[in-house]
Order: structure tokens, then C-alpha cells, then sequence
């Protein structure tokens, strides 16, 4: 990293950049309602009275704060640094993402907007909105990849039961890219009446803010749990990356920490060398999809290429534009983990320490694993524990051969 | 001067409205644009739109969607798209030819270069759904080196302010959204659309053109009496994805155009 001080509390600026990163690209269509949401969220951000909404739901429905979980028998197998989860699974219906849908469906509800929409890959962002859709009364319909709804045929069934309206997305490659087009569709032709929960921190700004800022509790809970538990900081960070948005929540508080390093982790799929995966940090280049400048998995001539991931929830070919900024900047490291490392890492946790993590946490898993052994055994290594493994457990059943 | 303006100069001298034609270069195959672009040019169009496919076509119904599909699955790229303009220019020198896509194709080729390319090709302007005047203005200065108009869109929902600032960077035409939806959405507004034309002809001298919605002479006769020009899109990407042959696809096409020349030149009388 370069010694010129960077503000990261600062960013974005007021037109959404990050540096290159970020930005506005969406058609004219939209462009009231992203200031709309924009000037009413910045009014908001310094209101207590949405602030206490918001703390007041996340302790009474998420469940929040969640455990900083010293994992000792991991700890003891892996021979390294001290290895903590942060228990994300353990929110209300299992994943990070709420975290994120509480905050948005506040603001549908002060916009006054009934209707809501959502785009979803491995279902958990759909079932997260589908939740607070419910829980406030809101009409609700969640765009998914046909491919996608096969693959999570769980959650599909837990967003109808919530009273969603869950839409096969045939066209393109049938996953969440896909997901989001259709949703950004119906965006436009609705956006009178409906407020769209963007499920990462990316898409056009302000999104990626606010998303941001709404999954930070993640790092603020963690900082101080660990100071309170070990006295310190930690050494390192360790997060998946789909679209970035667990991972972005857990590094932000922590990024003046200069001690403090690390570690993005993308799908590697088949691995890097065969163009079989989602990892556009490790392997992509700058490019504008969906609302924003980035980096991304394309062709030689600009097309958005298929990704491939054994976790649906990373199965996306672009990412939250402040992890491009991070990335360019050096303060976050990229990296990959194959799928066959993530399912093993998904088999040992649950076994070593029973808790099972989603596919998508497994890559974290699987990636903290390989650091913390080369660490001192004093070191302290913190693992965000995205989600839980059971919407996960058809796919790995099939993959075991056996039918359930 | 651009053809674009001398078109619709000459246009302005007949009383007459303009005509713009969509479809999408490699829907469905390769081989049939270049006559497809012929046949719009016979059937009455007075410039031609040419799609540019991409992989996230975001702002397109499902019919113009699959045309998009269509025409990657044959590789279809902005470079062979260039080339395609470029046989076209062997026979027509006067047809003015706007391209319509997304940003990242662009991006890839990097600004200059297609600037450069697009010029020498015998483009006339470059529509970019997803990049508004606030992102485009390096893309901007490079086309305006090449002699090149941006093209913008303004939709029901753009504030003042904002049509204020497209009519700084737009050059040609603007691009008028006649509803707020994808392409080939069917709930036009006709009263709605006139409203805003009378607020955009505050800020720009620009002639405007209204597309979305337009499909069959009697949508574009109505919106004529008070766009300077409609665009039709969804309506002929239909055709060109009926599957029928291609003397049958050309046919449909020149039928389809010629109806709606027809009927938007009653607007002249
Ligand atoms: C459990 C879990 N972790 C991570 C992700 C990836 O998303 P993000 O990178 O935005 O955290 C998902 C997405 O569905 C998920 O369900």
C-alpha cells in the first residue's frame, strides 16, 4: 500500500464513485428514483429515531448481537492462529443478509412504497426480504435464475410460504446476473410503487453505500467482541465475496486498522486456469454492469461471461464496486478457493466443531484454514461466518450420490 | 455536416416526420442485416438504429431480448458490427445510422478506438442506454473528436434539471421514452408524452423522437403529431425472430415499415 493517507470513511463521493469504481450506469428511466432514494436515505442516516428502528429490530427479530465464537477444536486440527467465527448463520433465518433487508424494508416503508422486489442466487437474500416483506404487510416478488431455483428448491419453497412471488429468470445464463436484469426491469416499469431490495453492495449508487452500511454491524460487533474477548485486534480478516456484501460489512470498521490484514475470497470454481469459476477480482477486469463500474468476467469483446460456482450465492460475475477500489488500492487482498476446497472445508467444520456453513462461508472456511496454519499460534484470525449449511444440503446430498 | 442533421433538415423542409428503424445486426443470422438495413432504408426508414447485442441487455423487453440472444449465439460483437456499417456505406452514403447498445461493449473496445473505428466505418451517432451524461463524458469528447452525436434518452421521470444537462452533452436528436417500462412495453400515454415534449423543446433546440410503445401506424401517427420522429424497435425485432425465411423476414419487414411511413405522412397533410 501506498503512503498517502486514504480516508475510507469517506467514500463514496456524492456521485457513488470509489475511485474509478462505482457510479450511476442505468438508463434515464431510473435515475429520479436513485435520487429519490438517495436524499431520502441521507436524511434518514442522521435520524435516531430510524437509527433506534433499526438497532431496535435487529436485537428483537435478528437476534443480534451475534457470537464472536473462538473455535477451538478448529483451531486445535488447524495448528495456527487462534480461529474465530463470526456467527452469522445464527441470525433469524440464517444468513447475513437480513441484516441488509431490515434496513431496506425500513425505508420502503418510510417511502411509502407497498410493493417490494428482490433478486436472488442462492435464495437467501430472497427469503430475508420475503421475511420483512411479511413482517411489515408488503407485497413481495423475488426474480431468480430458472438454474438457480432448481439448484435452492428449498428456499424457493420457504419464499412462497412467506406469501413471495418467486419468478423463474429464463433468459441469459439463468442465474442471479440474470436475476438482477429482471429485476431492474420490473424496476422500471414499477417504480411509481416499488422499492427494490438489492441483495449486495453493488448496482447503481446508492446502493453499495447503503447495503454497506448496513451489514458494517457486522465489523463493529466483531472489533469490539474481540477486543473484549482477547484484549486486541485481530491480525486478520477472512470473508467470502459473491457481490461483497458480508465481506465489505465485516472489513469497513476495521479499514484504518493498519495491522489489520485481509482477505476477500472469491469462487474459484474448477479452478482459475480453467475459466470455470466467479472470481472477476482474481481474474477479471474493470468493466459496467449493472449499474456500476467494476470488475467483472467478460469476453474479448465486452460480453459478461457464465460463471461457474458450486455456491449459487457466488455465482456472479461482477462485485461491489468498493472491492475494486480496495483491491486496486491494496488494502484487501483477493483471493480463490476451488469448489472441491470449499465442500471439504464444508465437511471438516461441520464435523470438528458442528456447526455447518453455507457453501459460499465454506470458501472462507477453507481459505482461513490455509492462513491461519502459517500463522503463530497467537495470532487471531476472524472468519465471517455468513450463513448456515442447510439450504445447502440437497446439493451436497446429490454430490454424495444420495437422494433425500 | 452529420448526416443525422441533414436528414432531418430536409425532413423539417417537407413538413414531414422522421422514421427511425431498430433492429439488431446478427438477428438472427449474420447474413441478413446488411439486406434488412436495405429494405428498411426502401420501405420509408429515415435513419437506422442498429442494435449492438449484449450479454445484459437491462432496459429491453423479452422481444428485443431474445434478439440480442439470437445474435451472440452467432458471435455478434461491436467490432463485426462496425464492419457491417461499413459494407452498408459501399451502396448508401446518405442513410444516417445511429448504434444502440450498452456501455461495456464500448469500454472494452476503449473510447478512442471506437471513436476512430466508428467514424471510419460511416457511423453517424452512439446511443448508450446505461451511460447518462453524468458517466459520459470522456465517451462524449471522444466522439465529438470524430465528428460522432451522442445520442441521449430522456424518460417521463427525468426532472428539469436533468434535461437540462442532456441537452448540454446531446447532439442529433433526443431520444424521447414515451413510458416508463422496457421496450416494447404497450401502455403509452399520449397526453403524457406531449407534456414533456413542451418541457424538453424549453431547454434544447434538439429535435426529439419518441420510442417505446410505438409498433403499428396508428401509435406512430399519434405520437407524430407531436415528436418530430418516432422509433420503432420492438415491432420488427418480431419480425426478424419470426423464423419464417429470409425473402419472408425482408418481406415482413418493407410491409411493416411501409405501413407506418404511410401513416405518420398523413401528419404532413
Ligand atoms: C450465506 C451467504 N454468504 C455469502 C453470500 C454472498 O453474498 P455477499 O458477497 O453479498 O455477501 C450469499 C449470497 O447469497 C449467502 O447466501
Amino acid at each position: 500500500m501506498n503512503d498517502t493517507k486514504v480516508d475510507f470513511t469517506n467514500m463514496p463521493d456524492e456521485r457513488g464513485h470509489f475511485g474509478q469504481f462505482g457510479g450511476r450506469f442505468v438508463s434515464e428511466t431510473l435515475f429520479y428514483a436513485l435520487d429519490e432514494l438517495q436524499s431520502m436515505y441521507n436524511r434518514l442516516k442522521k435520524d435516531p429515531a430510524f437509527q433506534a428502528e433499526i438497532d431496535h429490530d435487529l436485537t428483537h427479530y435478528v437476534g443480534r448481537p451475534s457470537p464472536l465464537y473462538l473455535a477451538e477444536r478448529w483451531t486445535e486440527k488447524t495448528g495456527g492462529a487462534r480461529l474465530f467465527l463470526k456467527r452469522e448463520d445464527l441470525n433469524h433465518t440464517g444468513a447475513h443478509k437480513v441484516n441488509n433487508t431490515i434496513g431496506q424494508a425500513l425505508l420502503a416503508k418510510y417511502s411509502g412504497k407497498k410493493r417490494v422486489i428482490a433478486e436472488t442466487g442462492a435464495g437467501q437474500h430472497g427469503v430475508a426480504t420475503a421475511t420483512v416483506a411479511a413482517r411489515l404487510g408488503l407485497e413481495c416478488v423475488v426474480y431468480m435464475g430458472s438454474e438457480d431455483v432448481k439448484r435452492q428448491s428449498l428456499n424457493v419453497y420457504r419464499m412462497k410460504l412467506l406469501g413471495a412471488t418467486v419468478i423463474p429468470v429464463e433468459s441469459g445464463s439463468k442465474t442471479l446476473k440474470d436475476a438482477m436484469n429482471e429485476a431492474m426491469r420490473d424496476w422500471v416499469t414499477n417504480v411509481d410503487d416499488t422499492f427494490y431490495i438489492i441483495g449486495t453492495a453493488a448496482g447503481p449508487h446508492p446502493y453499495p453505500q447503503l447495503v454497506r452500511d448496513f451489514q458494517c454491524i457486522i465489523g463493529r460487533e466483531a472489533r469490539s467482541q474481540c477486543l473484549e474477548q482477547t484484549g486486541r485486534l485481530p491480525d486478520a480478516l477472512v470473508a467470502c465475496v459473491g457481490g461483497g456484501s458480508n465481506a465489505i460489512g465485516l472489513f469497513h470498521p476495521f479499514l484504518d486498522d493498519a495491522s489489520v490484514a485481509m482477505y476477500g475470497v472469491e469462487a474459484g470454481g474448477l479452478g482459475l486456469d480453467t475459466g470455470q469459476h466467479a472470481a472477476p477480482l482474481s481474474a477479471g477486469i474493470p468493466g459496467v454492469l449493472h449499474g456500476n463500474r467494476t470488475y467483472l468476467m467478460e469476453d474479448e469483446n465486452g460480453q459478461i461471461i457464465d460463471t461457474h460456482s458450486v455456491s449459487a450465492g457466488l455465482d456472479y460475475p461482477g462485485v461491489g464496486p468498493e472491492h475494486s477500489w480496495l483491491k486496486d488500492l491494496g488494502r484487501v487482498n483477493y483471493v480463490a478457493i476451488t469448489d472441491d476446497d470449499a465442500m471439504a472445508a464444508f465437511r471438516s467444520l461441520t464435523k470438528v466443531e458442528g456447526i455447518m456453513p453455507a457453501l459460499e462461508s465454506a470458501h472462507a472456511v477453507a481459505y482461513a484454514e490455509k492462513l491461519a496454519a502459517k500463522m503463530d499460534r497467537d495470532d487471531i484470525v476472524i472468519v465471517n461466518l455468513s450463513g448456515r449449511g442447510d439450504k445447502d444440503i440437497l446439493t451436497v446430498a446429490k454430490l454424495d450420490g444420495i437422494e433425500v | 455536416m452529420n448526416r443525422i442533421t441533414e436528414t432531418i433538415q430536409a425532413l423539417k423542409q417537407q413538413k414531414r416526420k422522421a422514421l427511425i428503424t431498430y433492429i439488431v445486426n446478427g438477428d438472427p443470422t449474420p447474413e441478413i442485416t446488411l439486406a434488412a438495413m436495405h429494405a428498411l432504408v426502401s420501405a420509408g426508414t429515415d435513419i437506422l438504429e442498429i442494435g449492438v447485442p449484449f450479454s445484459d441487455p437491462m432496459a429491453e423487453g423479452p422481444v428485443i431480448q431474445r434478439g440480442h440472444e439470437r445474435a451472440l449465439a452467432h458471435g455478434t460483437s461491436l467490432r463485426s458490427t462496425l464492419a457491417l456499417v461499413k459494407a452498408f456505406r459501399e451502396t448508401d452514403k446518405a442513410t444516417p445510422i445511429v448504434l444502440m447498445g450498452y456501455a461495456n461493449p464500448v469500454e472494452r473496445m476503449g473510447y478512442g478506438e471506437f471513436a476512430q473505428s466508428a467514424a471510419e466505418a460511416g457511423v453517424d451517432g452512439l446511443l448508450t442506454v446505461d451511460l447518462p451524461p453524468e458517466e459520459a463524458e470522456d465517451l462524449h469528447r471522444c466522439l465529438r473528436e470524430r465528428e460522432l452525436e451522442s445520442i441521449f434518452l430522456l424518460a417521463p421521470t427525468s426532472s428539469e434539471e436533468r434535461v437540462k444537462r442532456v441537452a448540454e452533452l446531446a447532439g442529433g436528436f433526443i431520444y424521447y421514452v414515451s413510458l416508463k417500462g422496457v421496450t416494447g412495453a404497450s401502455h403509452l400515454d399520449i397526453s403524457s408524452v406531449r407534456e414533456k415534449l413542451s418541457v424538453i423543446s424549453r431547454y434544447s433546440q434538439l429535435p426529439v423522437m419518441v420510442g417505446f410503445g410505438i409498433k403499428d401506424g396508428l401509435s406512430a401517427q399519434a405520437v407524430g403529431t407531436y415528436a418530430d420522429g418516432v422509433v420503432v424497435g420492438s415491432a420488427l425485432v418480431e419480425i426478424m425472430g419470426s423464423g419464417h425465411s429470409q425473402t419472408q423476414i425482408l418481406e415482413g419487414l418493407s410491409n411493416k415499415v411501409a405501413s407506418i411511413r404511410t401513416a405518420l405522412d398523413q401528419n404532413s397533410k
